[in-house]
């Protein structure tokens, strides 16, 4: 029998008073400053004084915000021990829809308005990442570039400090590796290489009617006429929204997708990670969700309906139809509300907005994930305490209380499998599990 | 129309209204003084932690209860006349009831120490004594808890969480050993001190001291030790809440007194949760007091069969609880007493982080299988119900753990090193896995 040793076995005794306190340490100050610096270089840039030394800007802004970011976050290990840290959530004043998050808020939207409509007004940040494009793309940057850019290290980083929050569940740190790799490799490099190539810029990891344009007749001939490679890509999109979206939902529900590969689900994760809780809970919002996820897909199949069926009249019966709906789709869909609002809003809605209320894909993810999967959430017999934490870190404001505390399973069409209110829950109740798929709604 | 009242909007009086509705048309009144909505006691930790707000613990929406008809009342009762099936609120309004409910909870125990009511002093149980706690955190930097239970480590929790620095003085050798065996009672003890918490182990207190302002401002212990504090955490468990029943008819004792039926003396009025003391039916046998939240909500699904026509004996079922010491998890199934009864052996695993264990009890005669403490794992209920109720003996239950298992997936898998330090105890069985579970050992 081991000896009843009451000796601490590590560190965390020598600074203990760090939980909870405030107080920065030399290496949080130093990353601060760099961040400082960084944000104060990127708003000279936007004055165009940077445009004679990009390069050297690049490394002022991005490499410095950076740089600071991952400084600020790594010592973090040491500072206190593994466990779930939600510790000031609702006292934050970015994270708890006070002041600083209606600031923030406005940044972000602000930079959406910027990036989607008046992009002339981002041209010293463009010119910014002029010097990686080349490199990596081979060509000149534009502003969708940028958005790439920052995107992806916001995931990336941002997912280092996830990483390092949640390190005592193996679930979160797997999924958030894999969200990281799939934006940095098939949602950034990727797509450059292929330009580099001269092959249509492509993205594996987006699929109709998410990236809804890649099943219109016109994506679909630009990517069969530019040769082998572009069938295949016409293909594998085709092929990923009909053959694998229900396979892969049946054995692993929607989260194979939603949690692990998709790119806003990679934000929401890893940069909306500590907008979770701000996610409306209540009934009425459920109303809501399900009428505006459903009359969006079938706005999306209506469109691209009518765009196939213009295509092959060679625009003889609908004449105008069809492109006004596709115009209105992308305007209203593809960038107010993914973008603008989906995004601009983390701080007041919470994280998945857009994946809650808006996205086809997830709308027809989530009829597969209800209807025929071996997903759920188990709940452990009659444990529940009725604390709350689980439908409070719900970021798709699912009521998970409400299921627990019943001792039934949870099988939701908008659950995303991302793992938290297993994590956050301090009685071990809930389960992500791919079971049976006939007994899965109630274990008692 | 019938009347049901229920004094206390507590797990136990809310559970009781909500199984009547689903049963019953009658009229349902729930009075409470705490607060008008039922919210979840086991939360309030996490509202001073910030990781909630008192919205988000209440699990049903507001709309919920005139929906179901269940109708509130926000006051505090003063008395009862059990001769008039009638109410009397401290604002002297009278509400009649034909059956009636003491579900009151419990309050914090004070032992009369001296200055144990100096401001700066406080128990943890309702949520006036979290808006207190706000109150008297302001400026404090270190906090003393006297008792060591469940209590007391979640308001250690929470003060830590606001950098005050907490130091327990418990009775205890090991931190909450009057109920854990010694070896569970170690890895706490070990956590909680690794954490940066202080542990005064064997150590009573004798004195809380006030300073000019009249606050408190030190503790003295049995060994004459003064320790400075701004706030002391009264923790050592709690006692039914009954003040104002004991002038009643209704016959109480320390707790209410209920029988297994949880009626009282008096026909037409029932008892639920923590103010109950459950009467002995075989003599020489101790009356018992139950004060969880599972059996809050055992009491109340039972009574309300009872209030619906349809008698029925409160039996409760396999043990089981659960608790969350920081950041450890721990679960009991079955009964695991602190030192083993006669002819009962211990079985203990434990992970070389220190942070995860397992401690079955079994019979030595037969290994039947008698009650299983774990800790940083999670276990599933009903398999160990089963297994209870079968009778499984301990070699079962070690070459199937796998199939018991609750833990988030990918997380490292123990069965193999538990069953190979069984069998190395206990040469004269090996016992193989027979439920082997996939596994990544990467990181």
């Amino acid at each position: 029998m081991k000896q009843l040793d009451l000796q601490p076995l590590n560190i965390y005794t020598q600074n203990h008073n760090k939980n909870g306190n405030n107080n920065l340490g030399f290496i949080e100050k130093l990353g601060l400053t760099l961040v400082g610096v960084g944000s104060l270089a990127f708003i000279i840039s936007l004055t165009g004084f940077s445009n004679n030394n990009p390069l050297l800007f690049f490394f002022l802004t991005f490499g410095s915000v950076s740089l600071g970011a991952l400084i600020y976050f790594i010592p973090k290990i040491s500072d206190s021990p593994a466990g779930v840290k939600n510790n000031g959530m609702f006292f934050n004043s970015f994270t708890s829809r006070k002041a600083g998050a209606w600031l923030l808020g406005i940044v972000i939207t602000g930079f959406y308005v910027l990036l989607y409509w008046y992009s002339s007004t981002l041209q010293g940040w463009i010119k910014l990442v002029d010097p990686l494009s080349n490199w990596l793309r081979g060509t000149k940057a534009d502003q969708w570039f940028l958005y790439g850019t920052f995107y992806t290290l916001a995931v990336l980083i941002m997912g280092v400090r996830v990483l390092i929050n949640k390190r005592h569940n193996k679930y979160q740190i797997f999924r958030t590796l894999s969200v990281m790799f799939f934006q940095l490799g098939f949602a950034f490099l990727i797509p450059a290489i292929l330009l580099r190539l001269n092959q249509p810029e492509f993205y594996f990891s987006y699929f109709w009617p998410l990236k809804y344009h890649y099943l219109f007749p016109g994506s679909v001939s630009y990517l069969t006429k530019s040769g082998g490679l572009g069938y295949f890509m016409a293909f594998w999109g085709a092929g990923m929204t009909f053959i694998a979206t229900p396979i892969l939902s049946y054995f692993f529900g929607k989260r194979w997708y939603c949690s692990w590969v998709c790119g806003c689900g990679a934000l929401a994760e890893t940069a909306g990670d500590t907008f979770r809780h701000l996610s409306d809970k209540s009934l009425n919002a459920w109303k809501i969700e399900r009428w505006m996820i459903y009359s969006i897909l079938v706005f999306i199949v209506v469109t691209t309906i009518l765009v196939w069926i213009n295509s092959y009249y060679k625009g003889e019966i609908l004449g105008n139809l069809s492109m006004s709906f596709s115009k209105t789709y992308g305007f209203l869909i593809g960038a107010m509300f993914s973008g603008v609002i989906g995004v601009g809003f983390y701080p007041i809605m919470g994280s998945r907005v857009w994946c809650r209320f808006g996205c086809p894909m997830a709308a027809i993810l989530g009829l597969f994930q209800r209807t025929k999967s071996k997903f759920r959430i188990t709940t452990n017999g009659d444990q529940c305490i009725s604390c709350g934490n689980c439908s409070t870190y719900c970021e798709m404001g699912i009521d998970v209380r409400s299921y627990a505390q019943r001792g039934e399973n949870i099988v939701r069409a908008s659950c995303v499998g991302c793992g938290v209110c297993s994590e956050v829950c301090p009685r071990g109740v809930l389960k992500l599990e791919n079971n049976s798929a006939e007994i899965r709604f109630n274990n008692k | 129309m019938e009347h049901l009242v229920i004094i206390g909007n507590g797990i136990a009086g809310v559970t009781t209204a909500r199984y009547v509705r689903k049963k019953s048309d009658m009229k349902i009144t729930i009075i409470s003084s705490e607060t008008k909505y039922f919210f979840s006691r086991t939360a309030l930790m996490y509202i001073f932690m910030g990781h909630m707000k008192y919205e988000n613990t209440k699990p049903y929406e507001d709309w919920f209860w005139e929906k179901n008809r269940i109708d509130l009342i926000f006051g505090k009762v003063n008395s009862i006349d059990t001769d008039k099936n009638s109410l009397k609120l401290d604002d002297g309004k009278n509400i009649n009831y034909d059956k009636l409910v003491i579900a009151t909870g419990s309050v914090s125990n004070k032992f009369g120490w001296p200055g144990q009511d100096l401001p700066g002093v406080q128990g943890l149980y309702s949520i006036q004594d979290l808006e207190l706690l706000e109150k008297n955190v302001k400026d404090a930097k270190s906090a003393i808890i006297i008792g060591g239970g469940l209590i007391g480590i979640e308001l250690a929790e929470m003060l830590h969480s606001r950098g005050i620095h907490v130091t327990f003085v418990i009775r205890e050798k090991l931190f909450w050993d009057n109920i854990l065996p010694k070896e569970d009672a170690a890895l706490v003890s070990r956590h909680i001190i690794e954490q940066g918490i202080d542990i005064k182990f064997e150590t009573n207190l004798k004195e809380i001291v006030a300073g000019d302002d009249g606050r408190v401002k030190s503790i003295l212990t049995d060994k004459d030790e003064e320790i400075k504090c701004e706030i002391v955490g009264l923790t050592p468990g709690v006692s039914p809440n009954i003040g104002f029943i004991k002038d009643s008819k209704v016959e109480t004792n320390r707790g209410v007194l209920v029988n297994d039926f949880l009626e009282t003396n008096i026909p037409n009025i029932f008892a639920v949760g923590d103010c109950i003391e459950i009467k002995a039916d075989v003599e020489g046998e101790r009356n018992r007091f139950e004060q969880l939240w599972y059996t809050g909500r055992m009491h109340g699904e039972v009574l309300a069969k009872t209030i619906c026509g349809n008698r029925t004996k409160y039996e409760r079922g396999i043990w089981f609880n659960s608790a969350k010491f920081l950041d450890i998890e721990y679960q009991t199934y079955g009964f695991v007493r602190n030192t083993p009864r006669e002819g009962e052996k211990i079985f203990y695993w434990v992970h070389d982080s220190g942070k995860k264990s397992l401690l079955i009890v079994f019979n030595e005669t037969g290994f039947s299988f008698v009650g299983l403490n774990v800790f940083g794992i999670r276990l599933r209920h009903k398999v160990f119900e089963r297994w209870i109720e079968e009778n499984k003996s301990i070699h079962y239950i070690l070459e199937n753990l796998g199939e018991a298992n609750f833990d988030p997936e990918f997380f490292d898998k123990h069965e193999e090193e538990i069953i190979e330090k069984f069998n190395f105890e206990n040469p004269q069985n090996q016992l193989k896995l027979k439920t082997k579970r996939f596994s990544i050992r990467i990181l």
